[in-house]
């Protein structure tokens, strides 16, 4: 058997050519015999009773399919962690845009005209649009007291650090909501059948999570719900959660009409409508000796869930636990909440509360360095946590880990001490300014949550000897297709070619768990990794197939296998890594199994006409265990990057009553390729003993670094501290002006 | 998509006179359509009002470029490419090739087109600035004839202007008397491509001995219609370039101005931007003036 | 009752679609983006805001690049237009499609055929683009999973043979 090198190989994309070609094919795209369309009427106002609603004149309703809360036929809600969120609203609102009726017609244009002609009358509520008024309980708008979750972390004595500390650096850090803004709006094609079920087939990420939230809908059994994941033009958590909602729509509208409907929004629905990153404030208070060493501080997070709760527990459960970022805390208190606000509900979004709480702790950095007399880089160097320290959460860092060297190396690589020296001599004309942020990513669901998750995942041998890997893990453009394939063909030992993945469909795959987390190539892949072993053993095991073999004889056995004996699949299920322990009421212990460490460096210059920060050069550092495949790494972290700094400079959501009113790509503004700077990535490998072949998660990573870096550098520019994102140029000018006349 | 299709329609008239001829006949119904990145996007959101729409997209008469001795005559229905691609637009006139090149990415500046821009009266269009930088005169064309309108008088307020119901634009006309002067334009936009502007300014002068002979500007998004800063243009003209220059004409750009806030941006950074705008483009042209 | 009073009629529209003569029947303000994916069955060209900003509608017209979601179909009469599917003669992949293939160009695809299209236009009017002339080129094609990096290495490929990091 001649040795492999299929792991760390750039392989062709599996679905690459359908891709370039057109061919692949989205949601959109596909039409089903009888299909009609669907739409959706939805909350003009933030919160409220609905006392009427009445159906224009200028319509011909009979043509019509409509359907309210009362046609739900088991349970009217959307069920994820909680059940709190309705499919449709039943009576009362709680947010703009909340879906309230489903219309159905085979005119799209008649629909769109439908939709605008049914008027509802609201009795207003007191409304709560912001979290500070949430905070204030003026209104209790959910639960007991508007709080989603609450954590809180304690680790050592954290009230005994303020006598003995040099300096208290305190500071408050906010983030604003962000849109995913996938190319590919929301969508969905639906049947139902008497008999046979439900069975939709969508634009997302999650095929499991859509299946058992209509189980629960339509109170069917598993075998009578089928869920079909299609060619996915991007997701970024913003399918993970909210294609259960638009899938239970179009399955209610196909129950009723008899015939398959198709929804699928267009973006200024989408924008308003779905989810969002969640915005956040957190406050840090912080003792540090005369070195700059931390002692210890205290941690408060908050953060907006919008007017359910959704994923809101596990975004502030992330976000809390990479508070501390990539540094020890002997001392520490996390105070953490999520609550309620009547605007649409906020959901997963890339980094999934990281973002938010590493943007806080990379800039009190920086301030604490400040305090301190000390550089941002010497700082870091001070606090980093090494091998054999404990995170916030008492997990002991059993790697190895060299964060000094890493910040060293990016450095190097950003020409930092070379340019803040030649930026610091410039007098007049374009300010600029150098910017680190040094920080973590866990991957992989917290705590227990693999073990909880249990994931399963299945690789099969076909008929024409070649093999297929079965799971439910979605390909939305970070390459689970190519990846999965990688590490069954060099399990097996045959080519990469001989190996194709199943399109996730519930009928055909194992739940090996969502697409979410990180956790896909590191989770998902050792578990293929096994199952492929699996089938070698079943293969070598019955005779089949000698111990050692080329891809010829593989493929020979597995066809007579095949042939012989019928189906040949072996199948994994997660088996938990020994000494993981997480205690989930003290919020405790070994959080994640693998964290991934990064060193980003940002150079920005702001300019003093017009305000606007442009970053010129972009070092994104990171260790990542092993690179499965170069190409796929490095358009993650780019994307990641690129996303990244919309978030610190471009995409700034504008609320009116809780509404995003900015709901249009010409408003809502990500960067184009001329907004961008050289984003270059850099990797190093040290291996990861649980991922497969060693690898780390990396799709999120890259949204936690480039936000403060920026802010970082562009306080280094102009000598202001700007502590909330996004940074517009009007902000800027804001501060300048201050500054001027102070 | 919120419109229905079947609910439009759309003429093609085979030449101008056609066309004219059409909105004569049944004033305010017809709306021209040229390249569509304005009318378009509002159909598409379920925003045009309009229901009858004339494609004036063809019209041999309205795409042509022709250049006299006196002048360079700008078919309406010209895009945003062929504006650029023009040997005389380029070396003469560069402030609109560059307006042209800031107006969305490529695919809608082969189709945005000039009297679409004008017609269409946004205060945030790009090339407006440097039409009133460059003193252009509109030729609107009607069954009654061709009339010639200065362009700084072609706007009235917000996205009104003068055009008769029966009237199109038909020509863009700019003298040719740039050769020698210093021109500078600069937008302000939400991002580098594909942005609407917050603020925009074209400034067009002619020094001779270190005076300011002649001097230009034309604003966008600082006020309901396309600006021209007389003000400043009269406290400029015949005074020697300098730095106390820069810092009064600076100060004469807030009483001309009437910026707003809106989703995009604020009053107070579009007045401040604007004034800076004005302030570099003095501050070249005396880096200019003392080179001379 | 009708639930709407049609004022216009459908016409028929000929053009030129990748190469062969094409006839659409459709109201004259049909968007050229429905009548390619709808009328004629060809969903490579996408729609992903409706509002000409995102590119991902992009095809040639007349050899120029348009945002087909702006164009009502009557303007297209006697057009010649290439779509993503008009690219690729039989199995043999364009230069550009082979390099967004080999240097990661496409993730999630969904931006990939306005995409290459664009790149198409851009290297036929810059054989030899510098790079700022490719970001210039796509500076109306949203990508929002690449971060653009791998797409200029990719028309780089297509140009030069090689990437040129």
């Amino acid at each position: 058997m001649t040795e492999q090198h299929i792991i760390g190989a750039a392989v062709p994309r599996k679905e690459g050519r359908d891709k370039v070609t057109g061919r692949a094919r989205y949601v959109d795209d596909m039409t089903l015999p009888g299909m009609i369309f669907g739409a959706t009427v939805r909350s003009t106002i933030p919160r409220g009773k609905i006392k009427k609603i009445s159906f224009g004149p200028e319509i011909a309703w009979d043509e019509f399919v409509i359907v309210g809360a009362s046609d739900i036929p088991c349970k009217n809600c959307i069920a994820l962690i909680l059940e709190d969120q309705p499919c449709l609203a039943d009576g009362v609102v709680n947010h703009p845009e909340e879906p309230i009726l489903l219309l159905a017609h085979t005119d799209r244009h008649l629909l769109r005209k439908a939709v605008d002609a049914v008027s509802i009358e609201y009795e207003d509520l007191p409304a709560l649009l912001a979290m500070e008024e949430s905070e204030s309980k003026k209104e209790i708008i959910w639960g007991t007291d508007n709080n989603f979750k609450t954590y809180l972390i304690e680790k050592g004595e954290v009230d005994s650090v303020w006598k003995d500390a040099a300096h208290i650096v305190e500071g408050e850090y906010r983030t604003g909501a962000q849109e995913q803004l996938y190319i590919e709006n929301n969508g969905v094609i639906a049947t139902y059948d008497a008999e046979l079920g439900v069975t939709v087939w969508g634009s997302l990420q999650c095929p499991y999570y859509v299946h058992k939230a209509l189980m629960a809908l339509f109170g069917l059994p598993e075998e009578k719900v089928r869920v079909v994941q299609m060619e996915t033009g991007g997701a970024f958590g913003g399918k993970e959660e909210y294609p259960s909602m638009i899938s239970a729509h179009a399955a209610l509208l196909a129950r009723s009409s008899g015939r398959p409907v198709k929804i699928i929004y267009d973006r200024a629905e989408d924008m308003a409508a779905t989810t969002k990153r969640h915005p956040s404030r957190t406050r840090h208070r912080t003792a540090v000796d005369a070195n700059g060493r931390i002692l210890g501080g205290e941690i408060e997070i908050v953060m907006d869930g919008g007017a359910y709760a959704t994923l809101s527990s596990v975004v502030l459960s992330r976000g809390t636990i990479h508070a501390g970022g990539a540094y020890y805390w002997p001392h520490v208190r996390v105070r953490a909440k999520a609550v309620a606000t009547n605007t649409p509900p906020h959901g997963a979004f890339r980094g999934f509360g990281a973002p938010q709480t590493i943007f806080a702790m990379e800039r009190h950095m920086d301030r604490i360095a400040q305090a301190v007399g000390v550089s941002p880089i010497e700082i870091r160097k001070r606090n980093f946590l090494k091998t054999g320290m404990t995170t916030i959460t008492e997990q002991e860092i059993r790697e190895e880990i060299d964060l000094s060297g890493l910040l060293d190396r990016a450095v190097k690589l950003s020409n930092y001490d070379e340019k803040r020296k030649e930026f610091g001599a410039v007098k007049n004309g374009l300010k600029k300014g150098m910017g680190v942020a040094a920080f973590l990513h866990g991957a992989g669901f917290t705590g227990s949550g693999e073990r909880y998750l249990n994931s399963m995942v299945g690789v099969e041998g076909l008929a024409d000897g070649t093999v297929r890997v079965l799971v439910s893990s979605a390909e939305f453009g970070q390459g689970t297709n190519t990846v999965l394939c990688q590490v069954a063909a060099q399990e097996l030992g045959i080519p990469y070619e001989l190996v194709t993945i199943a399109q996730p469909d519930t009928t055909v795959v194992p739940n090996s768990g969502p697409t979410v987390a990180s956790r896909t190539a590191m989770i998902v892949g050792k578990l293929v990794q096994s199952a492929a072993r699996g089938l070698k053993q079943t293969l070598v095991g019955s005779g089949f197939l000698q111990g050692t073999y080329e891809s010829e004889q593989f493929r020979k056995a597995c066809k007579e296998f095949v042939a012989i004996r019928g189906a040949l699949k072996s199948y994994s299920r997660y088996d938990a890594p020994p000494g993981i322990c997480w205690d989930d009421s003290k919020y405790k212990g070994e959080a994640y199994s693998a964290f991934a460490w990064a060193v980003y460096i940002a150079e920005v210059a702001v300019d003093p006409v017009t305000y606007g920060v442009s970053v010129g050069d972009f070092v994104a550092l990171q260790e990542i265990g092993k690179v499965l495949h170069p190409l796929l790494a490095e358009g993650q972290i780019a994307g990641g990057v690129a996303q990244a700094i919309g978030f610190a400079l471009y995409e700034k959501v504008v609320w009116q009553q809780g509404r995003m009113a900015n709901n249009q790509m010409t408003n809502y503004i990500m960067p184009t390729s001329v907004d961008l700077p050289p984003i270059r990535v850099f990797f190093e490998e040290k291996g990861n003993v649980h991922g497969a072949y060693g690898a780390k998660g990396i799709g999120e990573l890259p949204m936690d670094g480039p936000a403060p870096a920026i802010v970082n550098a562009v306080e280094d520019a102009v000598k202001i501290r700007f502590d909330s994102i996004p940074l517009m140029p009007e902000d800027i000018f804001r501060a300048t002006t201050v500054r001027q006349n102070a | 998509m919120r419109a229905d299709p079947g609910e439009y329609k759309l003429v093609s008239p085979s030449n101008l006179r056609d066309a004219a001829a059409l909105l004569a006949g049944e004033p305010c119904r017809w709306t021209p359509l040229a390249g569509g990145t304005d009318l378009m996007v509002l159909y598409a959101s379920g925003k045009l009002a309009a229901r009858n729409l004339m494609n004036i997209w063809d019209l041999p008469e309205l795409r042509r470029i022709e250049v006299t001795p006196d002048e360079i005559r700008i078919g309406a229905v010209c895009t945003y490419s062929n504006l650029q691609k023009h040997e005389i637009v380029k070396s003469e006139f560069a402030m609109l090739a560059t307006a042209a090149s800031w107006t969305g990415g490529i695919a809608n500046q082969n189709r945005g087109t000039l009297g679409g821009n004008i017609a269409n009266a946004s205060p945030a269009a790009d090339s407006l600035p440097a039409l009133l930088a460059y003193d252009a005169t509109l030729e609107l064309y009607s069954v009654r004839g061709v009339r010639r309108i200065a362009y700084s008088e072609f706007h009235l307020a917000y996205k009104k202007h003068v055009l008769a119901t029966d009237e199109l634009i038909q020509t863009i006309c700019l003298p040719r008397n740039t050769k020698g002067t210093f021109s500078y334009c600069r937008k302000v936009g939400t991002r580098n491509a594909q942005a609407i502007s917050k603020v925009c300014i074209a400034g067009l002068a002619r020094i001779a001995n270190g005076v300011i002979e002649e001097v230009r500007i034309g604003m966008g998004s600082v006020a309901p219609v396309p600006l021209c800063l007389r003000k400043t243009e009269q406290q400029l003209r015949g005074r020697r370039a300098g730095p106390d220059l820069i810092r009064s004409a600076k100060q004469t750009v807030a009483e001309q101005i009437q910026t707003i806030d809106d989703i995009r941006s604020t009053a107070e950074y579009r007045s401040a931007v604007a004034a800076n705008l004005v302030a570099e483009f003095v501050q070249k042209l005396c880096v200019r003036a003392e080179r001379q | 009752m009708s639930s709407s009073a049609k004022k216009s009629d459908k016409q028929e529209h000929s053009f030129f679609l990748n190469g062969e003569t094409i006839s659409v029947r459709a109201f004259p303000m049909e968007r050229l983006l429905d009548a390619l994916r709808v009328e004629l069955g060809l969903t490579g060209t996408k729609e992903g805001c409706g509002e000409g900003e995102c590119g991902s509608c992009s095809v040639l017209m007349n050899g120029e690049l348009v945002n087909s979601c702006l164009v009502p179909i009557a303007q297209a009469r006697g057009a010649h237009i290439t779509t993503i599917e008009g690219l690729a003669k039989d199995e043999s992949l364009h230069a550009l499609q082979k390099a967004f293939l080999e240097c990661g160009g496409a993730q999630c695809g969904i931006c990939t055929p306005g995409m290459i299209l664009a790149s198409v236009h851009l290297l036929d009017k810059h054989p030899e683009p510098t790079l700022e002339q490719i970001k210039e080129g796509l500076s109306g094609n949203l990508c929002r999973c690449t971060g653009y990096m791998q797409i200029f290495e990719a028309v780089r490929k297509a140009a030069y043979g090689e990437p040129q990091r």
